[in-house]
């Protein structure tokens, strides 16, 4: 059910310790506990989870950072592939919601030999764990776990596939910036075909109205990209003039070996985000990275440290949403 | 041995003699001794009838591609496993793919296939001997040693021979033997690491893809390296409109170029990828609707010439794993009848006797054995169907030990009854304890 854009930004009313959710989701009840992906998510439901996080954004500015909803409870941070961002936020929105934590990291991706993912999860499981969140390099890792386990499970990165708490939080932080999606032109800038940042914001961005163009070379496109409900510009510097939201994807340096583009001057020069491209985008654009950033590659420093940048905003709302994220399975899960 | 079996009032489906009526089939000494009205004389004398009334009377069917996996994996399949699941199947013949561990590739290889398979006493297992040592595609096997001990012909299957000089000598050096060379179509240039069907559905879903034209490029190659060279050329389960467009075209101009198609290529589409189930992880991948449709097409207009239920049997432990780590295969020999009858049939792409074609006559004549017909003092080996009997694919019931099996739950028709392989009752269902 779309919702009408008046009942946007109504005010917060915020009381105790969790999150009062607005009026208008009266109605709405959140039913997933597991968070897999944006493809599978109404706009409803996202919606539902960033007004959920707006809520518990306030809880990081206090002096007690700390609220209990997941008091008792053990989140799995459960990272097959390196990282150090999304970790660190998914440890962090645990214990602000006073769940314990777990981390288990395994450097090998390939688990056709030795213990399998499953037998994995399922030892975890036996230990009394809430919570998994799952990074994998295998795409439908983490719906192969869901589909095996009783925990809930919060996907925080497969393969290409998706990366939805990043999705969510680029679109809350739009959000925030504009007050709504609807009608707001999004660049989206890179290696879209290896990409689930890329993926997800796409499924999560149109969803709430937003008109998505993946900007990249034809060699880091992926099969049948025109199937997708974006629109394809082998140009940032046509792109660059007309739109609302500029996404820069982190460029892979081993995609060279692919023979995807000749070399990393000749992308910078067709792909960068120089200080010479933003001075021709609207004067209120808005600079988004997930992160880390290659400086002078894919951005120059210049733009990324610059007034348009929201580079760091993302960092900040990422704990937010994953808060929300992990209260929302939580309490689905409690309620079957 | 049964010496007198006599398989009364049958609808006798015998495409190599242009058969297709309700006649008896008269067995002697394990030979076939008479198609037609048998004498009431005769019907008595008989040691055993067997009524087929209704049902379907075919020259034994023939797999010519199954993976018994032995020798090495023999708790995912072995060639008596493997030969029980062929018998309840309705297949009398059975050709296994080299790639075992290690790969088939000594004629001492062959040797032991062949008397795993008079062991099991099932089903005629045949083999097919490695085009390269290891199947790595860098030098050829012993072909000659290899023919000779019997193997029906050559393929690395579960992968191509990518570098184009070894297929030349591969294709120049078999022509002294007259056995077919097979070929896994598939140049890992165009999707090395792919899992599934590059396109629309592995972009949705995050999956490395492998592009069509892998599998169109190798076997354009192996279509100009055949011309002049005189030697068969098999290529292996296609699923490629333009590799089917290939084989039309190379058969227009009459040469030595046959094809087969699994059930998976004529029922299944790449979307059924979807939830990220394993048994949908199949090589070559699992396409678009236009492909099946194209396959389907083909098989309309003669241009396939064999169908082939590629039997790869896994553990279940190994497709519990990630799509990307699981490995490709899925267990169908025991289904295969019925899916090509609902693909086929049900479509009305072909007729029985098309079918039986495909199933029999076909893959003989390509392998080179005196099968695939009921003429008269040919050994017995005959299928007994019952057409019309509906089913609901159940992997428990596999004599197969494996269960990866995607059509679990499927409704279909089409049920062996008996099949006989050399004149003996190798199978019954009437029998089988439920």
């Amino acid at each position: 059910m779309p919702i009408s854009k008046s009942h946007l930004r109504t005010t917060k009313r915020h009381s105790g310790m969790i999150p009062h959710i607005k009026k208008k989701h009266k109605q709405f009840q959140w039913q997933r506990k597991h968070l897999l992906g944006l493809r599978e998510l109404s706009r409803e439901e996202i919606t539902y989870i960033l007004d959920t996080a707006e809520g518990f954004e306030q809880i990081s500015t206090r002096s007690v950072k700390k609220a209990p909803p997941l008091r008792g409870k053990v989140v799995v941070n459960l990272f097959f592939e390196d990282s150090t961002r999304t970790r660190s936020s998914f440890t962090l929105a645990a214990h602000r919601l006073s769940a314990d934590t777990l981390d288990f990291s395994k450097e090998s991706s390939s688990v056709s030999k030795g213990e399998t993912l499953l037998d994995t999860a399922k030892n975890l499981e036996a230990m009394g764990i809430d919570i998994v969140v799952i990074r994998h390099t295998a795409a439908g890792a983490a719906k192969l776990l869901s589909k095996n386990i009783n925990a809930c499970v919060v996907n925080a990165g497969d393969g290409f596939c998706e990366h939805p708490t990043q999705g969510l939080l680029d679109i809350y932080t739009i959000r925030q910036m504009r007050g709504s999606l609807e009608g707001l032109r999004v660049a989206i800038v890179g290696d879209i075909a290896h990409s689930r940042v890329a993926r997800s914001d796409m499924w999560g961005m149109t969803k709430l109205g937003a008109q998505v163009t993946f900007v990249a070379p034809p060699t880091l496109l992926p099969p049948d990209v025109r199937q997708l409900p974006v629109q394809i510009s082998y140009c940032l510097d046509e792109v660059v003039e007309k739109v609302d939201v500029i996404n820069m994807l982190r460029i892979q340096f081993e995609r060279l070996g692919g023979n995807a583009f000749p070399s990393i001057r000749e992308y910078s020069r067709y792909f960068g985000l120089t200080v010479e491209r933003l001075s021709r985008a609207k004067d209120n654009v808005i600079v988004m990275h997930p992160g880390p950033i290659n400086r002078g590659v894919e951005i120059d420093s210049k733009v990324a440290d610059g007034p348009n940048s929201v580079i760091l905003q993302q960092v900040k709302n990422g704990l937010a949403v994953r808060m929300a994220v992990l209260f929302l399975v939580n309490q689905a899960a409690a309620q079957t | 041995m049964e010496d007198q079996l006599l398989i009364k009032n049958g609808r006798v489906v015998d495409p190599a003699n242009n058969v297709d009526e309700v006649l008896d089939v008269l067995i002697v000494a394990g030979r076939v001794a008479e198609v037609g009205h048998v004498s009431p004389a005769v019907q008595k004398s008989v040691s055993r009838t067997i009524d087929a009334r209704d049902k379907l009377v075919t020259p034994g069917l023939i797999d010519m591609h199954v993976h018994f996996r032995e020798p090495g994996d023999e708790e995912e399949e072995t060639i008596a496993s493997g030969s029980a699941a062929a018998v309840a199947a309705g297949f009398t013949s059975v050709v296994c793919m080299p790639n075992t561990n290690p790969a088939i590739q000594y004629e001492t290889d062959v040797e032991f296939v062949h008397r795993k398979g008079r062991q099991a006493r099932k089903t005629h297992v045949y083999v097919m001997g490695s085009i390269t040592k290891d199947r790595k595609g860098e030098e050829l096997a012993e072909m000659g040693m290899m023919a000779e001990a019997g193997a029906l012909g050559f393929t690395d299957d579960g992968r191509g021979v990518q570098d184009p000089a070894v297929m030349r000598q591969a294709i120049k050096y078999a022509a002294m033997f007259d056995t077919v060379v097979g070929q896994h179509c598939q140049d890992n240039s165009y999707g090395r690491d792919g899992v599934m069907n590059s396109g629309y559905s592995s972009t949705i879903l995050g999956l490395p893809g492998m592009d069509v034209l892998g599998e169109e490029a190798m076997l354009w190659r192996d279509i100009q390296l055949i011309k002049g060279a005189n030697v068969r050329y098999h290529a292996q389960h296609l699923s490629t409109a333009g590799a089917v467009d290939l084989v039309r075209q190379a058969k227009a101009q009459s040469l030595p170029v046959t094809c087969e198609v699994t059930p998976h290529h004529l029922l299944l589409t790449d979307e059924a990828v979807s939830e990220y189930d394993t048994n949908y992880k199949v090589c070559p991948p699992l396409r678009k609707q236009r492909d099946v449709d194209a396959l389907r097409q083909a098989i309309s207009e003669g241009v396939v010439d064999a169908l082939a239920s590629d039997h790869a049997p896994h553990l279940q432990s190994e497709k519990e794993l990630e799509f990307l780590a699981a490995p490709f295969g899925i267990a169908s020999l025991e289904c295969a009848l019925s899916l090509y009858i609902k693909a086929l049939i049900d479509t009305d792409v072909v007729d029985w006797p098309g079918l039986i074609r495909m199933m029999a006559v076909n893959p003989a004549n390509i392998l080179g054995i005196d099968k695939g017909t009921l003429s008269r003092g040919k050994q017995a080996d005959v299928t007994i169907i019952d057409p019309n009997e509906e089913y609901t694919i159940d992997v428990n019931t596999f004599q197969s030990k494996s269960r990866n099996c995607p059509y679990q739950g499927w409704r279909v028709r089409g049920r062996v009854e008996q099949t006989i392989v050399g004149g003996e009752v190798r199978f019954e269902r009437s029998k089988v304890s439920v």
